[in-house]
């Protein structure tokens, strides 16, 4: 189990294009729904990554419910976020992750307590996501603590990945941080959820121009689209998003709006392959409409890696 | 409440209310008794302490008469002056007395039927409210 | 300076609720500048207290003092007179001024009149903001003098994270990004290449995690 490796890095090595997805821990003991997701997925997608009590709602522990996924067939992304744990306990749980199996971890700051069900709670942010990057590099890299004590036996050697929002502000610094990430030892990159189309070819002309995809594989974020008020939500709510007027405007003329939103969410990611430079994958994150990720490969035309 | 007279204390700004007061005099315009007058130089240079003190002494009611917005003659006291009171307020709910026994008041110089009204209107205000619970027995 | 905000004064009133005689002290220091426990605010809240009281059928006395400062021990010293007389001392210092009451008086009750909140300092008359974080290992200078410690509510040294937008801040639209501004200031003063370094963890032995601090001075002592 020690040796196995991530096939998510095997596939992207290989330059075929990987898909991964987004699974949400259930805010429960009980594990049925996501290994009803995963047994789903397991042969559509390379895999699927495992929040962190993503918007700062308690769910079931990231590692515990990669492993979960992980024993039903789908290879987890281990999601680690600096929110709620200093340096002692995130590198316990790298320990204990790699020690069940888990290869992907990836790095993020996470978010702020404010959004989620415990506002009150005492954030820890004891480092922030780059140095989580560059710590779990020299981890393996290395083989030190992060405190730079030696690792005596088996070091952690995950597969490193980092998230970028093209979509955030200020714009001419996001490729900055992006390259930031990769110099700090970021392998692969998912990106926040694409709508605005001209923006994320602005971004991935900056990236291609440094030579950034070729650093690290790029995968880019789609998300379908349920109703037209949950467009307007993303627009208007969700911090560091942006979601253009038209396709609001689609969405709320559909006749049938799911449909449509597989239909937008299919074309984007055909966009991409055909129009867009430095893409190695897709991550398509459809939480709570898990199901609509085997529509999607199907309506894009993406090869099913495990079929 | 019978036989209740209430005791109001006003303090007017000498360059408006207190010649409204003024007026209303000369033009023999009745109005309640019940209105102590003390003259200031602006609202602005009311001290919230002097206002609690007012209370603490047995006052029912207290009000502070200043310019009409825009016209003070220090140009933002009576503004100033309507934040101080309605902080003042809050911390006369909040210790039992009542913010409504305090309130604040613009009008100029030439407003002495105004200057009446408003003596008319805090006095039945008050005479609702009744006694103080800290008017000396 | 140190910002402090006064309690709600049913909650002050409560810790004196058996008492009969108070000190209401306030402090010279800088909850006088930043207008919440100086003479004024704490013959404010004296006031109250008795006013509160009287019409609960309980007078309350008080004796109100100013400090120059609380956190200095001989002013505390200086006390000793006026906290003879009382059975309680209500203190509208910031967080050191109760201690500080407490270190020297062991047999009376001291209560906090404020919420000691940040240090910062005043942006308009009436607005106050935090711009230190207290942290022991300053690092304004590789950020343009503008602290993500504090002003940043993730502390991220190597921002802005993905939830800054239009320069401001992802848990509240009136939240300047801190990191916006630090990028816009390097900017200005041709120092992005200070950006490009991962900064490296933070030493927080030297923050409070280290437990309570000191600082020793050999030279000024006497």
């Amino acid at each position: 189990m020690e040796n196995a490796c991530s096939k998510l890095e095997q596939t992207l090595k290989s330059g075929r294009l990987a898909i991964t997805v987004e699974i949400g821990p259930p805010k429960h003991s009980s594990p049925e729904g996501i290994v009803a997701t995963a047994r789903l997925l397991k042969d559509y997608v390379d895999a699927a990554n495992i929040t962190d009590c993503q918007s700062a709602v308690v769910r079931m522990s990231s590692l515990a419910a990669s492993l979960h996924i992980q024993h039903n067939g789908l290879e987890p992304v281990f999601q680690m976020t600096c929110r709620d744990r200093n340096r002692i306990a995130i590198q316990s749980d790298l320990l204990g992750a790699y020690s069940l199996g888990i290869r992907n971890i990836l790095c993020l700051s996470g978010d702020h307590q404010i959004f989620g069900n415990h506002p009150t709670a005492k954030n820890v942010y004891d480092l922030d996501s780059i140095q989580l990057i560059q710590l779990t590099r020299r981890m393996r890299d290395e083989k030190l603590f992060f405190s730079g004590e030696p690792i005596e036996g088996q070091e952690p050697r995950f597969f490193i990945g980092a998230v970028a929002n093209p979509f955030a502000d200020p714009f001419e610094y996001r490729v900055d941080r992006l390259e930031k990430k990769i110099d700090a030892g970021a392998e692969f990159i998912q990106t926040q959820c694409i709508f605005d189309m001209e923006r994320f070819s602005r971004f991935m002309e900056l990236c291609v121009s440094r030579g950034l995809h070729q650093r690290a594989y790029i995968l880019a974020g789609v998300n379908p689209l349920k109703s037209w008020r949950a467009a307007r939500y993303m627009q208007t709510k969700v911090p560091g998003m942006i979601v253009p007027e038209d396709i609001v405007q689609r969405m709320k003329e559909a006749e049938d709006p799911k449909a449509e939103g597989l239909a937008i969410c299919a074309e984007q990611i055909k966009y991409i392959r055909e129009h867009i430079k430095g893409i190695s994958g897709f991550h398509i994150m459809a939480i709570n409409w898990e199901e609509s990720v085997v529509e999607i490969i199907r309506l894009s035309g993406l090869n099913r890696p495990q079929c | 409440m019978k036989g209740f007279e209430p005791q109001i204390v006003a303090f007017c700004c000498l360059n408006c209310a207190y010649s409204a007061a003024d007026l209303a005099g000369s033009m023999r315009r009745q109005y309640a008794p019940n209105v102590r007058i003390i003259e200031i130089p602006c609202t602005g240079a009311i001290d919230q302490r002097v206002l609690l003190q007012t209370f603490e002494e047995g006052a029912d009611g207290v009000f502070v008469a200043g310019c009409l917005e825009g016209d003070c003659r220090y140009q933002v006291g009576n503004i100033r002056a309507k934040k101080r009171v309605k902080a003042l307020q809050k911390i006369l709910d909040e210790t039992g007395l009542g913010g409504e026994r305090l309130e604040m008041f613009n009008l100029s110089a030439a407003m002495g039927n105004r200057f009446a009204e408003i003596a008319d209107e805090m006095t039945r205000r008050i005479r609702c409210l009744g006694p103080s619970p800290l008017r000396r027995k | 300076m140190i910002i402090a905000e006064q309690k709600p004064l049913a909650e002050i009133a409560g810790f004196i609720k058996d008492c009969e005689r108070v000190l209401v002290a306030g402090c010279g220091g800088c909850v006088t500048v930043c207008l919440s426990g100086g003479e004024k605010e704490a013959e404010i809240l004296a006031s109250a207290l008795r006013i509160k009281r009287r019409i609960e059928g309980r007078p309350l006395e008080t004796v109100t003092y100013t400090a120059p400062r609380q956190c200095d021990p001989e002013f505390i010293e200086a006390m000793e007179n006026v906290v003879r007389e009382v059975d309680a001392v209500i203190s509208l210092a910031c967080g050191v001024g109760p201690q500080y009451l407490a270190e020297r008086y062991p047999d009376l009750p001291v209560y906090p009149a404020q919420n000691t909140k940040f240090a910062g300092g005043s942006r308009a008359h009436g607005v106050w903001e935090e711009y230190c974080g207290l942290c022991g290992d300053c690092i304004l200078h590789r950020t343009g003098g503008i602290c993500p410690v504090i002003r940043c509510p993730k502390s991220i040294l190597n921002g802005p994270c993905g939830g800054s937008q239009k320069g401001k801040c992802e848990i509240d639209r009136d939240l300047d990004c801190a990191w916006q501004l630090i990028y816009d200031r390097l900017k200005r003063l041709g120092r992005l290449d200070l950006l490009k370094e991962v900064a490296p963890l933070k030493d927080w032995s030297k923050a409070r995690d280290g437990g309570p601090r000191r600082v020793i001075r050999e030279d000024v002592m006497i």
